[in-house]
C-alpha cells in the first residue's frame, strides 16, 4: 500500500481525535461552566406558577348592607398557552367554544387577545391581564354548557371550568349606585367607580401555587403554596335606603318633567335627557346617596361585558348611560348660584338689611337684561329677593360691582368679589371625592375668557367673515345671530363684560357646577362655613371585623365669608321653602315644613339651545342642618316644578315623614341624622346594623 | 457456494478466530451497548409508568437487539474475505432495493421522514442504515480491489465509486433523512482519501459539497423547516417553542447535570419528558442530567476506544480493501458520534442520527454491529 494512503489515513485519526476532544471541551462548558443557568431554566421548566385570586372584599352600605358581593358561580377559562400551541392559533378551539357558550365567536376570540397587540379589539372586549393567567371567557355558565366542554376534555385543549367567586351587585332595597360602585375589568381589577378607588384595599393579596408539570403540562405534584388573602370590607357613607329613594325621586322627576309642556318653547314636552341627586352629610361630606339619570344595571359588567351592552351604556343615542352626571356631569347652575352671590354681595359692600329694586328688566351695555317670565317685585329686601328669586336685583349688584372694578379694564390686583367667592366655595376645581373620573366644572371669569378668546380667535373670525349659510338655509334668524355672536367673540371675545358679570351672578354664562360641587356649597352654608371633602368611603374592615382604618373627613377648607353672613344666608333660604319659590313642592304634598324646616333655593337655569335646566338645591333641617340634597334635570323645566317634588320626597325618607305626622325612628337611616357608627362585620361572613 | 460449505468454513475458523480478535474493541461496544441500555430504560420509564406499562419493555427490546446484533457481528467477523467481496455487489443491490421500497407505499413516515419499513411482529427496519454498510462494503471493494500494491486509483474508478455512492444517498435525501445522507457522504469523502486518490478529487468533493450546500440554500431545496433547525443550534433562544426547542430542551437537560448529574432515573427533565426523541436521537442528554459529567464523558470515551480501535485497524489492515472497510467503519462512527453530541450540546445543528450503540433502534443497532463484526473481520487478517 502507498505512503499516501498512510498519510492521509493519518490526517483522518488526527481530524477524528479533534472531534472528541471539542466534544469533551464542549461537555465541561455546558455542564460545569454554563450548568448554573440551565438549573434554573430546568426549574422553571418543570414548575407552574397558578395565581389565586384572593376573595374580593365587599362594599357594604352604612348600615352593613352589601351593595357588591362575591357569588360562586361556573366560570369557562382558557389558558392562552393553548392558544399560542395550536396550529391555527386556536380559532377552531374558540368556535367550537362560542357554539357551545351562545355567545359570538368573533367577541370570544377579541377576549383572548392581548390589549394593544394589533389584532386585539378595543378596551375592554380585550385581555388586560396577564399573559399568563387564564383568560375567563364565562363567568356565570350554564352547568350544562360547562358539562359539554368537561366530557370532551380532548376537544378543548387549555379549557378550563371551575367555581370561582364572581363579582354580584345585588342592589339592596333597589339601591343600583352603578355609578358609585363602578365595576371591575375581566381580570377582576376595579376599573371604575368604588371598585377602581379602593381597589388596593378590596382585592386582597393573591395566593401562588406552584405545581411541578410534566411536558405535557399535566400536574405531578404541589411544589410551595401561598394561601390568597382575601380583600378587605369597604364601608361607605351610602345608605341603601336612601340610595333606593334617591333613584326613584330621580326617575320620578325625569317622568314628571317629560308630562310637562315647556311654556317657552310652545309648549314642546320637556325631553329631560338626564339628571342627577347628590344626599350629602354636611357636616362630613359622606354621600348618603348619589345617583344619575339614564343609568344601567353594574352586573352587565360581570364576567366581561357583551360588545351589544357596551354599546348600549356608552353609545349617544342612550344619552351615554355610563357617565354619572352626579360628579361628571357639568351644568349651569342658574340661580341655585345666588347662595354664593349673596356673600359676594357682602364682600362688595352691600347691606343684607337694604332694600333693593326689582324691575322686570334691568339694561346693560344697550340691552335689557329681564327677570324670569319678566315679573317685577318694586323695591325689595334682599331676603325677598331670594324668596322670588329676582334676577334684576342680582344683576344690579353685579354690575355696580363690575363698574367699580374698572369695567372692561380693570386695574391690575382687583379681584372680583363675585369670581372669588365662586373659588372659595370650591367651584372650578375638583371636590376631592373618591371616586375617579371626577369633573372640574368651571369659572367663567376674566381670566378664562382671555384664556378662551385666544383659544378660539381664529374659529370664530373664519366663521364672522362666511357666516352660517348651511343654518341660514333653515333658519335664517339663528344664523344671523350666529354670525353676530361670531363677529363679536372675533373682535372682542377677551373681554370681561357688564353682561357676563351680571350672568355670572345669576349662575348663567359660561360658569359650570357639578351636581356634587353645588351639593358641597349648601352643606358648607348649612355647616357654618366648613368646605368639606366629600367621600363614599368611611372604613376599611378585614373580613374578621377588626379595623384596618377609618377614612376620617377632610375639610378642604373655610368658606370666605362670615357667620353672620352664614347665619343669614340659611334663614332667607329657609324662608324660600316657606314663602318663596320653593314653597309650592312642600306645600302641594303637604310637607311638615314646621317640624322639618327645609332651606332650599331654586334654579331654572337657560342653556342655548335646549330647553331650561332644573335644579333644586337645600338643606334641612334649617335650624339644625344634617343633610344637603341636591337634585337637577337637564332640560327639565323650572326648579319647583321638577327637581322640587322630589327633594321633599327625598326629605320623606330622610326624616320618616308620613303625611304630615314625623316619625325620626322610622326615618332613613333611623334618629334623622347620617349614620356614625360602623357595621359590625363577624367572622363568619355576616354583617349586623350599628 | 453452498450453505453448508459456509458453515464449514465458519468452524474452522472459529478457534483461530478468537484469539485473533481485538479485546480492546469488544469490551468498549459491550459497555456502550449495556450503558445504552440503562440510559433508555431511564428515558422511557417515566412514561411507561404512566401509561401502564411494562417499565422494562424497552430495556428487554434493547438488549434483543444488541444480542442480534451480536450474532450478525460473529457471522460478519468469521465470513472469508474474498466471499465478502464477492457478495458486495448483491448487499448493495438489496440496500439500493430496500431504499427504494422505502420511498414506495411500503414505507412509513416517522417524524416526517418516509424511511421507515414496518415488518410483522413489531418490527421495522431503517433501509438508510443497512445503506451505511453497503456503501462501506461497497467503495472497499470497488477503490480496493486489484490494486494491492499497484497504483492509486484511476480517476475512472473514483468517478465508478462515487456513482455508486451517489445513488443511496440520493434516495436517502428523497426521504428526507438529512442526517444519514451527511453520514454517507463523510464516509464517501473519508473512503475515497484513504484510497489514495488523486488530491483534486478530494478538492473536488469538498468543493462540490459547499456549492450543493450553497445551492440548496438559495434555491430553497430544502424545506424550511429544514433550514430553521439547521440553523437553530446557532441562537436556540430565538425560537424555543419551534425550531429551537429540542436544542434548548436538551441543553437544558444537559447542562443540569454537573459533575455527578442527578443519579439514575432522578433526572428531573429526563422523566419528565422534557426532551423529544429522547431515547433515539437525544439519549446523550440522559446520561448528561443524571450521571452528569463524569457518566457523559466516560460514553465520549468509550466511543472514542472504538474510534481508536477503528483506527488501528485501518492502520494495520492486510490490504487495501480491509484498510478501506475499517476507514468507512470509521468515517461513519466518528461523523455520527460528533453529530449526535454536537447537537445535543448545541455545536451542530439537529439532524436525525442515533448515537452507536447507545440509542434504541434496531435496524441502527444491528448496522453498528454488522460493522464491529467487519472490523474485526479486517483485524483478524491484519498483516
Amino acid at each position: 500500500m502507498r505512503q499516501r494512503s498512510r498519510t492521509r489515513l493519518v490526517v483522518l485519526q488526527v481530524l477524528v481525535v479533534s472531534m472528541m476532544v471539542t466534544l469533551l471541551g464542549r461537555l465541561l462548558v455546558v455542564q460545569v461552566h454554563e450548568g448554573g443557568g440551565y438549573v434554573k431554566a430546568a426549574a422553571a421548566n418543570r414548575t407552574r406558577e397558578i395565581l389565586t385570586p384572593a376573595t374580593r372584599g365587599l362594599v357594604l352600605d352604612s348600615r352593613g348592607r352589601a351593595l357588591a358581593r362575591n357569588r360562586t358561580a361556573l366560570t369557562v377559562s382558557i389558558d392562552r398557552a393553548a392558544l399560542v400551541r395550536a396550529s391555527d392559533e386556536g380559532r377552531g378551539l374558540i368556535g367550537r367554544l362560542a357554539t357551545i357558550l351562545q355567545r359570538p365567536a368573533r367577541e370570544l376570540w377579541g377576549r383572548t387577545r392581548l390589549c394593544g397587540a394589533p389584532d386585539a379589539p378595543r378596551r375592554p372586549a380585550c385581555w388586560n391581564g396577564s399573559p399568563a393567567a387564564a383568560i375567563p371567557l364565562a363567568e356565570n355558565a350554564d352547568p350544562a354548557m360547562a358539562l359539554q366542554i368537561m366530557e370532551r376534555r380532548e376537544a378543548f385543549p387549555g379549557v378550563l371550568t371551575a367555581l370561582a367567586a364572581v363579582r354580584v351587585y345585588p342592589a339592596p332595597l333597589g339601591a343600583n349606585a352603578a355609578h358609585e360602585l363602578g365595576y371591575l375589568g375581566s381580570d377582576l381589577v376595579g376599573r371604575s367607580g368604588l371598585e377602581q378607588a379602593y381597589d388596593v384595599d378590596l382585592r386582597g393579596t393573591g395566593g401562588v401555587r406552584t405545581l411541578a408539570v410534566d411536558r405535557r403540562g399535566a400536574v405531578t405534584g404541589t411544589v410551595t403554596e401561598t394561601r390568597p388573602r382575601p380583600g378587605n370590607h369597604l364601608v361607605t357613607t351610602l345608605d341603601a335606603a336612601v340610595q333606593a329613594a334617591a333613584e326613584r325621586e330621580l326617575s320620578a322627576a325625569v317622568q314628571r318633567a317629560r308630562h310637562v309642556g315647556d311654556v317657552n318653547k310652545g309648549f314642546r314636552r320637556f325631553t329631560a335627557d338626564s339628571g342627577a341627586v347628590v344626599v350629602m352629610d354636611v357636616h362630613t361630606g359622606g354621600i348618603v346617596a348619589m345617583a344619575s339619570w339614564p343609568t344601567y344595571d353594574p352586573n352587565v359588567w360581570v364576567g366581561g361585558i357583551s360588545t351589544a351592552d357596551y354599546r348600549a351604556i356608552t353609545s349617544k343615542a342612550n344619552d351615554f348611560p355610563n357617565q354619572s352626571r352626579a360628579f361628571q356631569g357639568q351644568f349651569a347652575p342658574g340661580s341655585t348660584f345666588k347662595a354664593i352671590s349673596v356673600p359676594a354681595a357682602v364682600d362688595a359692600g352691600y347691606s343684607l338689611d337694604g332694600s333693593y329694586p326689582c324691575p322686570a328688566g334691568y339694561p346693560i351695555g344697550g340691552t335689557v337684561k329681564s327677570n324670569y317670565e319678566s315679573e317685577a317685585f318694586g323695591t325689595i329686601s334682599m331676603r325677598r329677593a331670594l324668596e322670588v328669586s329676582c334676577d334684576t336685583v342680582f344683576y344690579k349688584l353685579a354690575y355696580e360691582t363690575w363698574l367699580r372694578q374698572g369695567g372692561l379694564h380693570p386695574p391690575a390686583g382687583r379681584t372680583d368679589p363675585f369670581t372669588a367667592m365662586a373659588q372659595g366655595f370650591g367651584l372650578g376645581r375638583r371636590t376631592g371625592v373618591d371616586l375617579p373620573g371626577e369633573a372640574s366644572g368651571r369659572i367663567a371669569d376674566r381670566a378664562w375668557k382671555a384664556a378662551r378668546w385666544t383659544r378660539t380667535k381664529a374659529a370664530s373670525c373664519a366663521k364672522a367673515a362666511t357666516g352660517y349659510p348651511e343654518v341660514a338655509r333653515t333658519d335664517p334668524a339663528r344664523a344671523s345671530f350666529l354670525r353676530r355672536l361670531a363677529r363679536e367673540n372675533c373682535a372682542d371675545g377677551w373681554a370681561y363684560r357688564g353682561g357676563d358679570a351680571a350672568n355670572f351672578a345669576i349662575g348663567q354664562g359660561d360658569t359650570l357646577v357639578t351636581p356634587l360641587q353645588l351639593a358641597r356649597v349648601y352643606a358648607a352654608v348649612a355647616n357654618g362655613g366648613t368646605l368639606v371633602t366629600p367621600h363614599l368611603g368611611k372604613a376599611i374592615v378585614t373580613p374578621a371585623g377588626k379595623l384596618v382604618r377609618a377614612i376620617e373627613p377632610r375639610a378642604a377648607g373655610r368658606v370666605p365669608t362670615s357667620a353672620e353672613t352664614l347665619t343669614w344666608l340659611r334663614g332667607a333660604l329657609r324662608s324660600v321653602t316657606e314663602h318663596g319659590t320653593a314653597r309650592a313642592p312642600f306645600a302641594r304634598a303637604g310637607f311638615p315644613i314646621d317640624q322639618v324646616p327645609v332651606a332650599a333655593k331654586t334654579g331654572t337655569a337657560e342653556v342655548f339651545g335646549k330647553q331650561s335646566t332644573s335644579w333644586f338645591a337645600s338643606f334641612a333641617p334649617a335650624d339644625k342642618p344634617q343633610y344637603a340634597v341636591v337634585l337637577m334635570v337637564t332640560q327639565g323645566g323650572t326648579g319647583s316644578g321638577t327637581a322640587g317634588p322630589s327633594v321633599a320626597g327625598l326629605y320623606r325618607t330622610l326624616f320618616g315623614v308620613n303625611g304630615r305626622s314625623v316619625d325620626l325612628v322610622r326615618a332613613d337611616p333611623p334618629g334623622g341624622h347620617p349614620v356614625t357608627a360602623l357595621p359590625v362585620v363577624r367572622g363568619d361572613g355576616s354583617v349586623e346594623a350599628p | 457456494m453452498s450453505l453448508d460449505v459456509q458453515a464449514a468454513v465458519v468452524r474452522r475458523e472459529s478457534d483461530r478466530a478468537l484469539r485473533r480478535l481485538d479485546w480492546a474493541l469488544l469490551p468498549a461496544v459491550l459497555a456502550l451497548c449495556l450503558l445504552g441500555g440503562v440510559l433508555v430504560t431511564s428515558a422511557g420509564r417515566n412514561g411507561a409508568l404512566h401509561e401502564g406499562a411494562d417499565p422494562q419493555a424497552l430495556l428487554k427490546h434493547h438488549l434483543a437487539n444488541v444480542a442480534i446484533g451480536l450474532v450478525l457481528a460473529t457471522v460478519a467477523s468469521l465470513f472469508d474475505h474474498r466471499l465478502l467481496r464477492a457478495y458486495a455487489p448483491a448487499v448493495y443491490l438489496v440496500s439500493i432495493l430496500a431504499l427504494v421500497a422505502v420511498l414506495s407505499p411500503v414505507g412509513t413516515t416517522v417524524n416526517g421522514s418516509h424511511s421507515w419499513i414496518v415488518l410483522p411482529a413489531g418490527f421495522s427496519l431503517q433501509p438508510s442504515e443497512l445503506a451505511k454498510v453497503a456503501l462501506v462494503v461497497g467503495l472497499a471493494m470497488l477503490l480496493g480491489e486489484q490494486r494491492d500494491g499497484e497504483d492509486d486509483p484511476r480517476h475512472v474508478d473514483v468517478v465508478v465509486a462515487l456513482a455508486v455512492a451517489g445513488l443511496p444517498l440520493g434516495l436517502v435525501l428523497l426521504q428526507p433523512d438529512l442526517g444519514t445522507a451527511l453520514v454517507l457522504a463523510a464516509l464517501v469523502v473519508g473512503v475515497v482519501a484513504v484510497s489514495g486518490a488523486p488530491l483534486r478529487w478530494l478538492l473536488g468533493m469538498l468543493g462540490g459539497a459547499a456549492l450543493t450546500a450553497f445551492v440548496a440554500v438559495r434555491v430553497h431545496l430544502l424545506a424550511p423547516y429544514q433550514l430553521d433547525r439547521f440553523t437553530a443550534f446557532l441562537d436556540p433562544r430565538a425560537d424555543p417553542r419551534g425550531a429551537g426547542y429540542n436544542v434548548r430542551q436538551s441543553l437544558i437537560a444537559t447542562g443540569s447535570g454537573g459533575w455527578f448529574g442527578q443519579g439514575l432515573f432522578h433526572g428531573a427533565q429526563t422523566q419528565g419528558g422534557f426532551v423529544p426523541e429522547q431515547r433515539t436521537d437525544f439519549i446523550f442528554t440522559v446520561a448528561g442530567e443524571e450521571l452528569g459529567l463524569a457518566g457523559a464523558a466516560a460514553v465520549v470515551v468509550l466511543l472514542g476506544v472504538v474510534l481508536w480501535r477503528a483506527g488501528r485497524i485501518a492502520m494495520a489492515a492486510g490490504d487495501l480493501f480491509g484498510r478501506l472497510l475499517a476507514t468507512g467503519i470509521l468515517c461513519w462512527f466518528a461523523f455520527q458520534t460528533f453529530e449526535n453530541v454536537g447537537m445535543t450540546l448545541g455545536i451542530m445543528p439537529v439532524t436525525g442520527v442515533p448515537l452507536p450503540f447507545v440509542s434504541y433502534g434496531g435496524s441502527s443497532m444491528f448496522a453498528n454491529l454488522l460493522a464491529v463484526g467487519l472490523l474485526q473481520n479486517v483485524h483478524r487478517r491484519r498483516g
